[in-house]
């Protein structure tokens, strides 16, 4: 197992793909997190609004849903980065030297899972502090409180972090049942940013429904750091419990590693 | 390399049979195989395009499930093996690279599964003739490189058993030599080095042995030497009579073969004589005759004759 590691490790440091994502995600969050945090603070005064929301957000509400913006908008990376892990080998045929050095399939998965969940911990710790470094520049600049003496907003940090982890095992273990790069590609951008968000909207217009919706993995993902922009913007309900969250995530991928490990791991390699 | 027993060495296909698909789109691509490889040689996995060739090696790898029968190495099924590819050196037909790493990076990859250093990589390349190449990435390479780099992985670890799939495709003359000569040598440390291709020239001078395949059957497997015993005389014949020397053919009832490739029409080969017989058969007959060469058979029409499928649709 130890060797399996390494060598997963290796495959995913010898090539571009890993900082090329990591680099789009960073810029990626810096905008979206200096956005918000001008928008949820400056806006209503820069737009004159006379009528203003109902209330106004606590600054504990605005930087919980800067800080975790990743969580909500960035979790596509880590997924992406997960997902390719079965798919680019399967591509580039390197699925046959790799079953050839280790034919235990289940311990390539095993493997697959661990690295991908050290990636996910990279990805996690660069995307939320981006979100941190870039929205709480804002703040501060705008002379906004940003709360970053407070241990309660290090916690968010860390679960948002500890959220796009989980993210990147989602997408291991997507990747071993859809092992088409295309296919996967296509559905991760296709779930994450029209099917989940327009089922969490459609859901959040019924009581029950929107009990239901904390279950999906966006929902789940989000509950997990308690931030989330679909909360914050008043649709699609409540969050689980930050732990019921994190479990749910992983109900998605211990259900989709089996169902990978049961199909597509027993296939012929041809 | 580790002293292996011989035995540890061969490499046994027991009744190998395997169907792709079911119903009527099953394709049975292997079809009850059986042979063995012995170390120490090189034996020559031959047959044409389609024949099963790369089906039986991935069944041997454990990367297809046979439908029955099955594959050992030393006795052992290959992921029953410790550290497998320690033991049995693969390449697969198939170019497996990642185009965006490097030569040297592919085999740094999966160099801590077998256990070797990280520096085994650059002797490799070294070994291979691709050292200059070793920083640069895979994407760019031709198929000879490509080949040679997947040579390269099958050493990492210094295995016994060498399997390797059309590794003489892409390679020019001077590389397919150079080939020769590299498993030539390798079989000469007491290595099994069974090698597939669907030509039987780019291997005639390399192999000691050949296992004759064709949809998916064994249709021979001897030394290469009682191949030679199965080449049929020709004789090549030429008439402005054409037909005085059809007659006398039917009369004699001797086996014809197309004419060769280029030759006039109204050419004929005859199978199994030699020119001596046929010149003074035709002489007696009173046939003028244009041309009158006789050949020794060549082994490629052996392979072709053995490979051919029958009129009725089975395997000569
Ligand atoms: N994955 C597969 N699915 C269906 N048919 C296959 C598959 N792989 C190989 N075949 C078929 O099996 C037969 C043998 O193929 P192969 O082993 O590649 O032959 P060779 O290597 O001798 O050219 C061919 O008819 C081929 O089309
Ligand atoms: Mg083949």
């Amino acid at each position: 197992m130890r060797a399996a590691l390494l060598v997963e490790t290796r495959k995913i440091t010898s090539t571009r793909m890993w900082w090329l994502l990591l680099v789009v995600m960073a810029g990626y969050m810096a905008l979206l997190a200096a956005g918000l945090a001008w928008a949820l603070t400056q806006a209503d005064a820069a737009l004159g609004a006379t009528d203003g929301p109902a209330e106004p957000l606590t600054p504990d509400a605005v930087v919980r849903s800067v800080y975790t913006i990743a969580v909500s908008l960035g979790y596509v990376f880590p997924l992406l980065i997960g997902g390719l892990s079965y798919p680019s080998e399967v591509r580039h045929q390197t699925i046959t030297p790799t079953y050839l050095f280790e034919p235990r399939r289940s311990v390539v998965l095993a493997a697959k899972l661990t690295t991908g969940g050290a990636v996910g911990v990279l990805f996690g710790l660069v995307g939320t502090l981006t979100c941190v470094l870039a929205g709480g520049g804002v703040l501060a600049a705008l002379g906004e409180p940003t709360m970053l003496g407070e241990p309660g907003t290090w916690r968010t940090i860390a679960l948002s972090a500890l959220a796009l982890t989980v993210w990147a095992l989602v997408g291991v273990a997507l990747g071993s049942v859809l092992t088409n790069q295309v296919a996967v590609v296509v559905v991760v951008l296709a779930f994450t940013q029209l099917v989940e968000p327009v089922i969490r909207l459609v859901l959040g217009l019924t009581s029950w429904g929107a009990d239901l919706a904390a279950y999906l993995p966006g929902a789940a993902g989000e509950a997990i750091s308690g931030g989330s922009l679909y909360s914050a913007s008043g649709v699609g309900g409540d969050l689980l419990e930050w732990w019921q969250g994190l479990l749910v995530l992983i109900g998605y991928v211990a259900v989709l590693a089996t169902v990978g490990r049961l199909t597509t791991l027993r296939r012929d390699v041809t | 390399m580790t002293s292996t027993a011989a035995a540890d060495r061969s490499v046994r296909v027991d009744h190998l049979t395997k169907i792709f698909g079911s119903g009527t789109t099953a394709v049975r691509a292997v079809d009850d195989l059986s042979f063995e490889v012995g170390p120490g040689r090189v034996t020559g996995f031959l047959g044409p395009n389609g024949a099963g060739k790369t089906t039986t090696l991935r069944s041997l790898l454990g990367l297809v499930r046979p439908t029955s029968g099955g594959a050992t190495i030393g006795g052992r099924r290959y992921d029953e093996l410790e550290r497998p590819a320690a033991v049995v050196g693969a390449a697969l037909e198939a170019a497996s690279f990642h185009p965006g790493r490097s030569a040297r990076d592919h085999l740094r990859v999966y160099a801590p599964q077998v256990g070797v250093p990280d520096r085994r990589a650059d002797d490799v390349l070294e070994l291979v003739g691709l050292a200059p190449a070793a920083d640069r990435r895979v994407g760019g390479f031709s198929l000879g490189m490509r080949q040679r780099l997947a040579l390269a992985t099958t050493l990492l670890a210094d295995p016994p058993v060498l399997l390797l799939d059309e590794p003489a495709n892409g390679l020019d003359p001077e590389g397919i030599a150079w080939l020769r000569g590299f498993l030539r040598s390798l079989a000469a440390q007491g290595r099994t080095v069974l090698v597939s291709s669907h030509v039987l020239p780019e291997v005639e001078q390399t192999v000691d042995d050949v296992v004759i395949v064709a949809h998916g059957r064994l249709v021979h497997a001897s030394p290469l030497a009682d191949l030679h015993r199965l080449a049929r005389r020709r004789v090549r014949v030429a008439s402005p009579d054409h037909a005085g020397l059809d007659a006398l053919v039917h009369r004699a009832g001797w086996a014809t073969a197309g004419p060769d490739a280029g030759a006039p029409p109204g050419d004929l080969v005859v199978l199994d004589q030699d020119a001596a017989t046929v010149g003074a058969a035709a002489f007696e007959a009173g046939l003028v005759l244009h041309h009158l060469s006789g050949q020794d058979g060549s082994l490629e029409d052996v392979f072709l004759a053995l490979t051919r499928p029958a009129p009725d649709g089975t395997v000569a």
